[in-house]
């Protein structure tokens, strides 16, 4: 099954260039150039993996993370970044980040790292299944 | 060390580092898209040597796309370099245009990401005067923070030579509330200030701060 990812970052060329490459490997890869328009995405669209720039005019890589995580728990983001600190870095992974990769990223590694937040993710919503088929099956006392 | 040089110190490091790290990561941007450009090349080569056809006008975009970004690229770096030469003297000959320019050029990152936009107005003639370059462009940047800090979506640079004397003008369209004066200039802009020989004047009602070399520049 091909990974549904969507590439968040404020610079455009970036953005449409790295979409092709991605879409060239079997990736179904959506854009957005802010984090705004990332979040209104995610409302309409379901995801495996945001890739998501931390440096954004507006709402931030870190700001977005962090309403992302509040409105979509399951979805894995990678945060992709020129700056990449270790505050940033401990900073991400504590508003739940998967994985914080400087650019420029190699997209083998980059790949690896989706196809991972791909399989976490499917493993969160079969257990949530699992969760609520067992809580029916307890309600009705079958 | 006095104590007023200490601050200066202290401050013009911060500055330092703060627009070094803006720059640099500019120059990252720029090298993403560089790479992810040739990357691109990679992918078609390879397809092609399975027998898929190569689209020149592709070809061509690519190239463009990577003459695009080096030239970015090559910008930011100078930038830098005039930024960092800045700090080679305590005291020279500058033209306040080129001065603000570079400034200006620099902020206009960190004002972007707070939605905001700076923009210099160029004097009709030049301007120059005798000064700590380093120290102008610390105290620029710093009632620029101070406008974007506050909110402000839109700062000019107004430098201009008048009768009595050079003064720039940073102007908001909006006013501000006195109180929000209260913690502006602080003790590291006044320190700064006495160093360059600079009064600064707030005129909330008219949204500037004044900056005038006092007499001898």
């Amino acid at each position: 099954m091909s990974e549904k990812v969507l590439l968040v970052d404020d610079e455009v060329d970036f953005l449409d260039t790295l979409s092709e490459r991605m879409r060239t490997r079997g990736m179904e890869v959506a854009t957005s150039s802010s984090g705004a328009e990332a979040l209104k995405k995610v409302e309409q669209e379901s995801f495996d993996v945001i890739i998501l720039d931390l440096m954004m005019p507006g709402t931030d890589g870190l700001e977005t993370l962090k309403i992302l995580k509040e409105k979509k728990p399951d979805l894995q983001v990678i945060l992709l970044t020129g700056q990449a600190t270790v505050e940033k870095g401990i900073e991400a992974m504590k508003l739940g980040a998967m994985d914080f990769l400087e650019k420029p990223a190699d997209l083998s590694q980059l790949t690896e790292k989706i196809k991972k937040a791909q399989a976490k993710k499917m493993l969160l919503v079969e257990k949530h299944t699992e969760e609520k088929i067992k809580k029916l099956l307890e309600e009705k006392g079958w | 060390m006095t104590a007023q040089w200490e601050i200066i110190a202290r401050e013009g490091f911060q500055f330092f580092g703060k627009m070094s790290a803006s720059i640099s990561h500019e120059i990252k941007n720029a090298l993403a898209i560089i790479n992810e450009n040739a990357g691109l090349l990679e992918d078609f080569m390879l397809l092609a040597e399975k027998g898929r056809p190569i689209d020149p006008l592709r070809l061509k975009s690519l190239a463009g796309q990577v003459m695009k970004q080096v030239k970015r690229a090559d910008e930011l770096v100078k930038r830098m370099n005039r930024f960092a030469h800045s700090a080679d003297e305590p005291s020279k000959n500058i033209d306040l245009g080129e001065t603000l320019e570079l400034i200006t050029s620099i902020a206009q990152r960190l004002a972007s990401r707070r939605e905001a936009r700076v923009e210099l107005v160029m004097p009709e003639q030049a301007v120059t005067l005798i000064t700590n370059s380093f120290l102008l462009e610390d105290l620029i940047w710093l009632c620029l923070d101070f406008f974007l800090s506050a909110g402000h979506k839109a700062v000019r640079l107004l430098p201009e030579s008048t009768e009595d004397g050079i003064r720039i003008r940073l102007a908001v369209p909006e006013v501000w509330p006195i109180s929000a004066s209260e913690a502006f200039p602080s003790g590291r802009e006044k320190a700064i200030m006495e160093a360059l020989q600079v009064d600064l004047r707030m005129d909330p009602g008219a949204g500037e701060i004044i900056l005038s070399f006092r007499k001898d520049h």
